[in-house]
Order: structure tokens, then sequence, then C-alpha cells
């Protein structure tokens, strides 16, 4: 859907716009400095993993330009910034635990400064066993929290019984967030032991308790400002801590401001990807392709700490199930230690690992059975009123699947391309085609009941402008933009008299991480209420002083009128203000009716379910495994979307980035440790010629049947999901290979080697 | 001191440098505080820094989009900088390529969209109504995360039809920059380092030969990384782009001669016109503002074994021209190369011009790059073959690859054992053999040596579909980017 066939008024564009256009936006490095500003840079280990014999920084320390250096014996508080237990050094002490990992930092009076120092240092390092990679890990038991399993029925006594068993294994790579704006915090000291911090982070209230815990003061010492940041993913959400950390340490210590960016490199070498998963499976099913069965077994490779392993994994295992119901389930999830990044949040928090297993098995069925896998795709989706129930006990109550997938089916013209691409494959002796359409169902909550609260303050001026702050951050989601927009639909005005501004912990505290797609679902239901607050304080006003009928009374197009009369909405201010009305007010929401159980992993961990599907066509070389993306069709559920365009931006961007995660996106380590996909020219993530010539977005119309925010649904996740179309295309190529009986081992991210191994298996299998 | 001099914004500056490897990405943002231009990776790679550069080319303007995070500050002298500061009019409104952007939502988090926007700009400025593989061209060396690109090829489409047209004053910035010409060499002989900047062939030669150990600097897309990811200090850089007779291209009898400071992408629109095969190889070469920055020359005398025109260009047996004060000499190409990173130069030679023989007839040739991604990315794989028939009979062949060995290589032994058969499938099998035995590849981020094996003797077969007597394959059956839905 264009700007042109939306509702007036609500297709309008990022709040941020033509400030991004002039160069006028700022983020964190563009803030004008405060004299005496220092550059820090960061010693890495270069260890996977060693004891620290002795850190020798003499030479860094006398090095031209360099004002001070800190180890982790300078962090007055606790050396620690893990978001959920307590295994994140700030700094390194006596022993490093990946290669990359921050063992001192240096400041200096200019960047280039501080960077030539660090290189200066000697460390002197007893070399420890390494465990560098899942496998390895999983079989040495080596996790960071323990095992999670999840049991429905009898999955073993299901699989025996049933009529044909699919098994084998699938592995899925992780993923760099590669936000375009590096990691970067600039702290100031203000008075009496207070800073200020300017974060690029997801979570500034966490930003503000680490760093009050490092330098061991209270939380009202810390202010974090966060205006917007240059893309987040999940990627600072929990880690741009130790940045903010050191900074703030440094700053401490050294009584001046600091700034702390990270070179590309470095970033890349030091933060948490998304998780790469193993899964080994066992389902079993009947003639027609039905599930009865599924028995899975998932490994995520963590990292040496546990940062947010605990709940991706979690979201992992409720995420297998994807849009379909599977029978009996006996899913066990392993978060395995690895001397690597520590891995973290990005974008979907490990659902597209756990749904991209269950696509691959149904995959695999429909070759098994010589079908058409769209076919065995919706003879398993969740029904309406029977057979829909998730695995952890949820009932899914808004499901749409089906209507959704049929509209797309149509609208994408599916069975006349399927013709076409057989037709071209049996005329093509060296490229194949291939299509695919994938399904997808995403929960959304945070799993965490706790964190599925927000704050918002909301001023209306006596000139009848509008400032809004909300515990959201802005990352380019266009969050402030429909938070925005809600304001001004409640106060009955144009949307350019509200402005949102930073994110500041002094202003909305205690709020949580912008994640889990949660953002405007909790900060807009916030702001709204904040500001029917304020409504109805100018309602009451009004009837008192016009006597008017408070039924009556309406707000829109800037003017609120009521039966006989009607008022300018900057005048009515003015006289409320006269009249000592408050006219501004904080708001809070907390999301209803959320259970979970940890243990049994069972509850109705979200609050609503969000769904669509793609259909995507490719062409493979057979010769070399070189690819394209020919086509790709997207109907999704924004449910009553808020703003059409920042959806299906958030859309578009979804699949390209998740495209990226499946094919060209691959991390390798050498037998070292060390990542070897540190920057761009290594790491490739979509250019503009991978976004196909024909490609259609567009939203299915539906409203949540929730009492959401506008009775919209989150968008920022789910459509990761959609890919997988591009992903399983791919595979369906290959597969023609051999009449589309065999099943293709593809690996993710289906690279031109991966493709053409998959080939070679294929032809080896089929000859 | 001499001072480093341009235009910006109309306006001339000079500045006198410091740090002759300061780059404009370092200057634009902490000395003039102009923060619009980003940093996203400091190598060239993500476009965050985009910046337009104009310069005259003969009688017209030429604009070019180049990384400022990989340009040298001094090597800004004589041209004309925009930078996305630059475009908003008088009264504050935007110029049609940004509003267009907003008007097609094309940022979301807005960090990337300075690059796009400067990118654009040139694309605005240089091509009229652009296609939409133009636009893809234009933008391949700007990475966004967030928005998938949709919404910013529509802002391109729409930047030219739904806004009155943005025209500068050119007459008058050519007058400027005329002014800025320099008839000699400039030097900047600082504390922290020397640069040279000559200006005619002779000068170039003899201050090399003065100076053996300055680091020669042409489009600066390697030698910049040496310093923004290296941390190298460069005691000594002479500068090639501003020496006349090294920007100059010549067609004629004699072939196409490509002096050494040209830049990949005039050079590349020279070649193609009469070897249209190496088109698409040289479009997925590098990004737009790589090639607007980097040379053949550089690429040539770097000598990297993953650099792509070297395989093509041996193909078609190309030579180069080396100089060493007032002495030339010619060689093959394929011989300039002795081992990983060594080459034949000696102690203040140079690379004068890269020498392409004139198409001979009835070449078969094609040239086939290897990588994760169409737009700018470093090759797994690069191979060129080059092919004549007597009757159906081999009686020229010639297979040059990059990313098998050490350096760009040709496959002697495979070629060979070519000579006189024909050409027919099992010839071919038997050469797909030979070529994995010849060569043993390493493994790395990019592929394994068993992929790199495997998809080389496979592009060979490519090569045979594509030229079988009779019953050669179109390009649209064997490679998937002339493929359509
Ligand atoms: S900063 Fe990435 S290309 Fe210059
Ligand atoms: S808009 Fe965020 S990277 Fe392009």
């Amino acid at each position: 859907m264009r700007a042109k066939e939306t509702a007036p008024g609500r297709a309008i564009p990022h709040e941020s716009a033509s400030l991004h256009v002039a160069g006028e936006a700022t983020y964190v490095d563009d803030i004008p400095e405060l004299a005496g500003t220092l550059y820090v840079a960061l010693g890495l280990s270069s260890e996977a993993h060693a004891r620290i014999r002795s850190i020798d920084l003499e030479a860094v320390q006398n090095a031209p330009g360099v004002v001070g250096v800190i180890t982790a014996a300078d962090i007055p508080g606790v050396n620690d910034c893990g978001p959920i237990i307590h295994d994140d050094p700030i700094l390194a002490d006596s022993e490093v635990q990946f290669v990359g990992q921050p063992i001192f930092a240096v400041a200096a009076n200019s960047y280039t400064a501080a960077r030539k120092a660090v290189r200066l240092a000697e460390i002197d390092y007893e070399s420890l066993p390494a465990v560098l990679d899942v496998a390895t890990g999983r079989q040495q038991q080596s996790f960071v929290i323990p095992p999670m399993h999840l049991r429905r029925g009898d999955a073993e006594q299901a699989l025996q019984s049933s009529p044909s068993r699919s098994q084998g294994a699938f592995s899925i790579g992780g993923q760099e967030q590669f936000y375009l704006e590096g990691q970067i915090s600039y702290v100031a000291p203000k008075e009496d032991g207070c800073f200020h911090l300017w974060c690029s982070t997801q979570h500034p209230t966490e930003m503000q308790q680490v760093v009050a815990h490092a330098l061991g003061i209270d939380f009202n010492q810390v202010v974090v400002e966060m205006r917007r940041m240059g893309g987040g993913f999940g990627g600072k959400e929990s880690q741009s801590a130790i940045f903010a950390c050191i900074a703030a340490v440094v700053a401490s210590k050294l009584g001046r401001p600091v700034k702390l960016r990270l070179d590309r490199d470095d970033d890349m070498t030091i933060t948490g990807k998304r998780h790469g998963f193993e899964f080994a499976y066992d389902v079993g099913y009947d003639d027609d392709g039905q599930i009865h069965a599924a028995r899975v077994d998932m490994a995520a490779q963590a990292g040496f700490s546990a940062d947010l392993s605990g709940p991706v994994v979690t979201r992992a295992v409720c995420h297998f199930d994807n849009a379909y119901y599977l029978g009996d389930v006996a899913i066990d999830a392993y978060s395995v230690r690895t001397n690597t990044q520590s891995n973290t949040a990005f974008r979907g928090f490990g659902g597209p690992q756990g749904a991209i297993a269950i696509e691959y098995i149904i995959d695999n069925i429909a070759r098994q059975l010589g079908k058409d896998p769209l076919q065995v795709r919706k003879l398993n989706f969740y029904g309406r009123d029977e057979r829909n129930v998730t695995p952890y006990g949820q009932t899914v109550s808004d499901n749409v699947i089906h209507e959704l997938v049929d509209e797309l089916e149509s609208s994408s013209d599916y069975s006349a391309r399927r013709k076409a691409v057989a037709a071209f494959n049996r005329d093509n002796e060296v490229l194949r085609k291939g299509l695919a359409l994938t399904p997808l169902k995403f929960g959304i909550s945070f799993n965490v009941v706790h964190f599925n609260q927000a704050g918002a303050l909301v001023h209306v001026y006596t000139d009848g402008s509008v400032l809004v702050n909300h515990g959201g951050t802005e990352m380019g989601q266009g969050l402030h933009t429909k938070v925005s927009q809600v304001v001004a639909l409640e106060l009955g005005i144009d949307v350019r008299r509200v402005r949102a501004t930073a994110n500041d912990t002094s202003k909305v505290a205690n709020t949580s991480a912008t994640a889990a797609s949660t953002g405007s679902d909790l900060n807009g239901k916030a702001a709204q209420d904040a500001a029917r607050q304020i409504r109805n304080r100018l309602i009451r006003f009004i009837a008192e002083e016009h006597g008017a009928n408070l039924a009556d009374i309406e707000f829109a197009g800037d003017r609120v009128s009521w039966g006989s009369g009607e008022i300018a909405f900057d005048e009515l201010v003015v006289q409320a203000y006269q009249n000592r009305v408050q006219l501004w007010s904080d708001g809070f929401y907390k999301t209803p009716g959320l259970s979970w159980d940890r243990e049994a992993m069972q509850g109705s961990p979200f609050y609503y379910f969000s769904y669509g599907a793609a259909v995507s066509e490719v062409v493979v070389d057979t010769l070399t495994g070189e690819w394209k993306l020919l086509r790709a069709d997207i109907l999704h559920d924004a449910g009553n979307s808020i703003n059409p365009v920042i959806d299906i931006g958030q859309i578009e961007g979804a699949f390209i980035q998740g495209m990226g995660w499946l094919t060209s996106e691959e991390l390798r380590w050498n037998e070292a440790g060390r990542l070897i996909t540190h920057a761009p020219s290594t790491y490739k993530i979509p250019t503009i010629t991978d976004c196909p010539q024909k490609f259609n977005t567009r939203l299915y119309q539906n409203h949540n049947v929730e009492d959401t925010i506008l009775r919209s649904k989150a968008v920022g996740e789910p459509p990761l999901l959609l890919p997988f179309s591009v992903f399983f295309a791919i595979r369906d190529a290959i597969a023609s290979l051999a009449d589309n009986r065999i099943n293709p081992p593809l690996r993710a991210p289906a690279t031109p080697e991966a493709i053409l191994d998959a080939i070679d298996a294929l032809r080896g299998e089929h000859q | 001191m001499t001072a480093v001099r341009f235009i910006l914004d109309g306006e001339r500056i000079e500045i006198e440098v410091a740090d002759p490897t300061r780059t404009l990405l370092q200057y634009l943002r902490e000395d003039l505080r102009r923060v619009g231009s980003k940093e996203g990776c400091a190598e060239g790679d993500c476009g965050a820094c985009t910046v337009v550069i104009a310069e005259p080319d003969g009688d017209a303007l030429r604009y070019r989009a180049v990384n400022a995070c990989i340009q040298f500050l001094p090597t800004l002298d004589g041209k004309a900088l925009f930078t996305v500061e630059s475009l908003k009019a008088a009264d504050g409104s935007l110029h049609p390529v940004q509003q267009s952007m907003v008007d097609h939502h094309g940022s979301q988090c807005g960090f990337c969209t300075p690059g796009f926007i400067m990118s654009m700009l040139a694309l605005y400025h240089n091509n009229p109504a652009p296609t939409r593989a133009d636009i893809d061209d234009a933008l391949s060396g700007n990475l966004c995360r967030c928005t998938g690109y949709r919404s910013i090829v529509d802002a391109c489409r729409h930047m030219y039809t739904d806004y009155a047209r943005v025209e500068l004053d050119e007459v008058g910035l050519m007058a400027e920059l005329r002014e800025l010409r320099r008839d000699r060499g400039f030097s900047l002989e600082l504390e922290a380092a020397h640069y040279h900047a000559p200006v005619t062939l002779a000068e170039l030669a003899e201050l090399y030969l003065e100076h053996p150990d300055a680091q020669i600097l042409a489009g600066g897309t390697d030698v910049g990384l040496w310093v923004t990811k290296q941390l190298r200090e460069l005691p000594a850089v002479i500068y090639l782009g501003n020496v006349a007779e090294l920007r100059r291209i010549g067609v004629g009898a004699e072939g196409i001669e490509i002096g050494a400071a040209v830049t990949l992408t005039d050079a590349f629109d020279t070649i193609v016109p009469h070897y249209p095969e190496f088109g698409e190889m040289f479009r997925r070469f590098a990004s737009l503002p790589v090639r607007n920055a980097g040379t053949l020359g550089g690429n040539v005398a770097n000598g990297s074994p993953i650099g792509d025109s070297m395989p093509a260009l041996m193909a078609v047996a190309t030579r180069v021209r080396l100089r060493r004060g007032d002495q030339q000499r010619e060689m093959a190409l394929e011989d300039l190369y002795l081992d990983y990173m060594k080459n034949a130069m000696q102690e203040g030679e140079f690379i004068e011009a890269i020498v392409i023989p004139p198409r001979v007839d009835a070449l078969l040739l094609r040239c086939y790059k290897l990588c994760k991604r169409y737009d700018q990315d470093i090759s797994a794989v690069c191979a060129a073959f080059a092919l004549r028939l007597d009757g159906e009979r081999v009686s020229e062949i010639r297979i040059a690859l990059g990313g098998m060995a050490a350096i760009p290589k040709r496959a002697p032994q495979t070629e060979q054992s070519l000579l006189g058969k024909h050409w027919d499938e099992s010839t071919v099998r038997t050469a797909m053999d030979s070529l994995r035995r010849e060569f043993t590849p390493l493994s790395d981020m990019r592929a394994s040596a068993g992929y790199r094996s495997r998809a080389t003797a496979n592009l060979l077969y490519r090569f045979y579909l594509e030229t079988r007597p009779g019953q050669a394959l179109d390009n649209t059956a064997v490679n998937v980017f002339a493929v359509t839905a």
C-alpha cells in the first residue's frame, strides 16, 4: 500500500525525515563537544581463552596525546554490566574469554592518538582451552544457563505411532546487527558526583543502572539521554552497556568529558550478534503431511556469557511452532557457552531461528510426499476453534493465517507461477528457478511479564504546541512519529504541533528496553493515557466554563467544539491555563493478562500474535551457486496501522535484512577464535541490487482483537520471518535438479558456496 | 607553507594542512563541524561519508561521488566539494533529491541518508533519466540497514519528475576552478609527513627517483585504509592524481592506452565498447564511489591476488608500461607479478600506462566474478577466458584467474593442454580436471579452497556452454543476473 491509498493524515513521513536528508539530524557523535573532551580507545584480548599473567601499559601511558589509562582495577563499583546474570565483566580482570574482550581503555586528546596508543600494550597470556563451536560446547555440557525443556503430551509415543518420520539436522548461522551508526557513549561529569550520558542505546534505564553500579553511586546521580540511534536492531539493547560503563569510569577517574566511539572493526569484534543455532529434529506425520509429533533439540551459540541468551532461547522455543499445530511436542534447548562474542538481541530475538526450523521440516515432509510445500503448510496451520493451542499452552485466538495466505496465494498468482517455474526448469540446463510461500505467526510482548509496562509525559504549552516524552527510543522505526500521531489524535490537533523529544531517564523513570516490537504498543498507550488526562481536564473545564454538555465535546481539526460553540485549541489552552488547569500529565500502561511459568515453559506470554506471509521467486546458477531474487510479494498484518508508510518501511526493511541473514551474511571465525568477518569489506549485508525489481508489499486489512493502541499491531520484528520464502525458494530451485523428490541439505546462510554444496550433494545422491 | 585550495559551496577555501593523511571526513566533521557526513566504516565500504566532488572534464563539469573517509585532504586541491549541507536552497527549502527522499520515505534511522543523498545528487547531475540498473549502480556503494532500498529507488525515480529542476552555476564554478589550476606541482613538507603532488610526468619521475621510499598515492581506495585501519604512518606520499600525462586515455590502432591515474570509472567506460564482455565484472568490480576514486593503474600496481582487473586484462594480452626516471619499458601484465605482493618493478619505477591491444578477430571472451553479493564485494574467484577457434579447434586460449593463487595468474598448463583440441564437451571436461590440478587455492572468509576449485572448473564449463560451436547458450541461459521474473 502506497501513501496515496491510505487514510489522509496517517501516512505521514518520519518525524525526522527532513532532518535526515539535510544531514541535520543529530546523533551522539554529532553533539557539539564540551571543552576538554577526551577520546577513548579499547585494548582487546588477542586470545580466545586465557589467564592474564601481566599487563604492561607503560608505553601506552607514555604515548603522544595520552591522558590516562584504566584497567579493571580502576572500576570503583562493580565490574559487571550483564543485563540478567552477572557474568559480563566491563574490563577483563584476570581472565579473558574471547578474542576481542576489552581489557583496558586509553583516553587521549584525539581519537587517532588513543587508537595508536592501544597498540603499544604488552599483555602476557597463559592460554587456556577454548570452546569455539556449538557442537563442542554441547558435547562438553558447557552452558551459560541451564537447559530448557518443554513437553506437551508424549512426543516419543506419538512419534512411534506416526506413519512417517522426518529426521535430520539443520544449522543456521548468526548475524551481525550492522547498525550503520556504531556503538557510542559520550559522558560528562557533573557536580556532586553526577554524570550525564548521551548513549546510543535502546535501553537508557539499564545504562543508567549499570553505570551507577560500575561507579558505585545512586541511580539518581546518572542521567541518560537518547535522542536517536542510527539503527539498533537489538544490538544496542544490552550491549551498549559496556561502552557506557567504560566511558563513565574514565570520565569519573579523569574528571573530563569522555567520548567512546568504536571503530567498526572493534565494534564487530567486541559485540554479540544474533545467535546461530544447530537443530536436530524428529517429526512424525501422516500420509497427508499432517504433523502428529515433533521432537527437537536446539543448541544456540550463546558466546562467553549469558547476556540475553535466556530470553532469546525461550523465544526460539516459543516460535518453533510458527503457524502450525504440532501435536505432541518435546523441545530441549541449550544455550551453549563458547569463547566468542556474547550473542544478544537481534530483531526477532530467537523467534526467527525457532520458526525456520519447522519450516525446514515441513519443506522436507512435502518433498518426501511429493507435494507442493504450500499444501503441507496449509494443512498444518493452527485451527480456528480446534488444534489451536500452542505447545506452551497459549490459545491462538486471533488466527488469520488461513485467510491471509489464501489472499496472498491468489494476489501473487502462485499457482500459475508454480507452473511457469516448472516449465522454465524443464527448458534450462544451467539455471533453475524456485518458488516458495512461507507464513509467519509471531507473539508480541516481552516474555518477562514485568517488562510490559511504560510511562510517558505530555506537556501542552500555552501556544498549543505539545511536547511528548516517553520510555521508548527512536532507532528509525518511527516510534516517535507514531506516538506523536497518537497524542495528536487524542487532542484533536495537527501532528505538526506535537514534538517527541529525546528519551531521558530524568523525565520518565524505570523504562523497559525498546525491544520485542513493543515500542509503540506500550509507549503509545502510555502517551495516550497522559494525553487523555489532559483532554479530560479540558473537557471538564469547557463544561464548567462554557456550560457544554460533556458528551458533546469533540476534539478535532485543531478545534474543540460542543453543541453550541467551539474554540481553537490554542485559545482553549490559554483559557485553561489562566483558570489554573494542569496542562501536563504523566501516563502509564501495563499490558493486561500475561503469564509465564519459566520452569514448565507454559503460560500465555503473548498479548496477541502478528501474522504475515511472503512469496519469493529466485533463479539459481547450478554451476556456481550464484542466485538472484526475482520477485517478492508480501502480505502482512499490522492490525489497524497507525502509519501505513512507516509499517511498510519496517516490513520491507525486515524482509531484506532477514534475507541477508539467510543468504549473504556469513560470520566466520578462524581457528584461533578471531572473528575474520569484522567489517563491511568481508561481511556482506544486502545492497540496493539485492532489492528485487518486483517487490509488492501490502498490509493485510485487519484490526487487533485486543485493545492495543488504535487496534494496531507491532511491526518491528515479525516481518523478519518473511524472507524464509527466499531461502526455501532457493531450496526449491535446487530440488528441481532431482525432480523435487530429494531434500537438498541446504544450510543457512545460503551463500553461493552453501548452495553449490547442496547441489553437489543432491547430484551425488540422485545419480 | 603551501595551502590546499578548493571550492566549498561556491567559496574558495585555503587551508594549511598539518597532516597530509588527515582524511576529508575528519576535516569535515572535526574541523569544520559539518557533521552531516557520517562515519560508518572508515574503509570505503558503507557510503555514509559520501560527498560529491566536481572537476572540469574538458569543457564540462564532472560530478563524482566519493568516500570522504578514505580521501586524504590534500587530494582535494583544485576541486569543488559538495556535502549534504550544501544542498538546501537559501530559503531553507529542500533540494529535489532531498524532498523526494522525504516524500518516498527513504530514510528510517537516517544515518545512511546523507550518503545516499550525495550519491543521488551525483546521479541527478550526471544522468537525467536513469534506469533501475543505473540507479543501482549509482547507489551501489551505499549501505542501508533499515529500509530495504525500495523506497530509495522510488525516491530516485521521482526526484526528476515531481520537482522543479535545480541547476548549479556550472559556468561560475568552472571559472573558479580554472583559477585554482596549478601549472607546477606543489609539495607540503610538514613535520608529520611530506606530500608531493606533481603535475607533469617528468616532475613525478624525478621526485620518485629522489624519494623511492615515498608511498605512491592515486585513488587512495587502498592506501587510505592503511591509515584509517592499520594506523600506519606514511612519512612521504607522492600523489599521481594531478599528473596530466597519467590522466590521459588514448584509443588508436595500437589499442587502448590508459594512464596510471585514470579512474576505474573512466578506464572501464573506455574499455567496454571494445570488450563488452567485461561490462558486468567492471560494474561489480567495486562500488561507484570506489570506482570514481580508484585507478586502474592502482589496481594493477597493487597486484592483489584478489584484484579483479588483472584476470580480465591478462586474458586480452594487456601490457604495462613502466617508467623510471626517463627510462621506459613495457612488459606483459602477467610478468609484472612475481609472488604474493611482489612485483618486477625496480626502486623508483612506477606504472605509467596500461596498454590493451586492439581486439582480435573472432575472439570469444568472457569474464566471471564470483562472490557473496552483487554489488561491491571482493571476489572469491574472478576468471577470464579468451578463446579463438580454428574451425572447431582451439587455436588460441588464455585463462586468467584471480583468487586462485598468491598472485593473479594465467593457467599455462591447462591452456597448453587445450591447444589444437576439438572444442567439445569431453575436451572441456578434461580441461576442468586440469584446472583443478593446476591451482591450489586457499580457504578464507570468502570461500573454501574446495569451492574455489570446483567453481573455477565449472566456470570453464560455463564458458564452453556460451561458446560451443553451433549451440552456444545465450547469456540469459547461464547468468542469473540476466534473468527476469
Ligand atoms: S565511512 Fe563507510 S564508506 Fe566512508
Ligand atoms: S535508514 Fe537506517 S541505515 Fe538507512
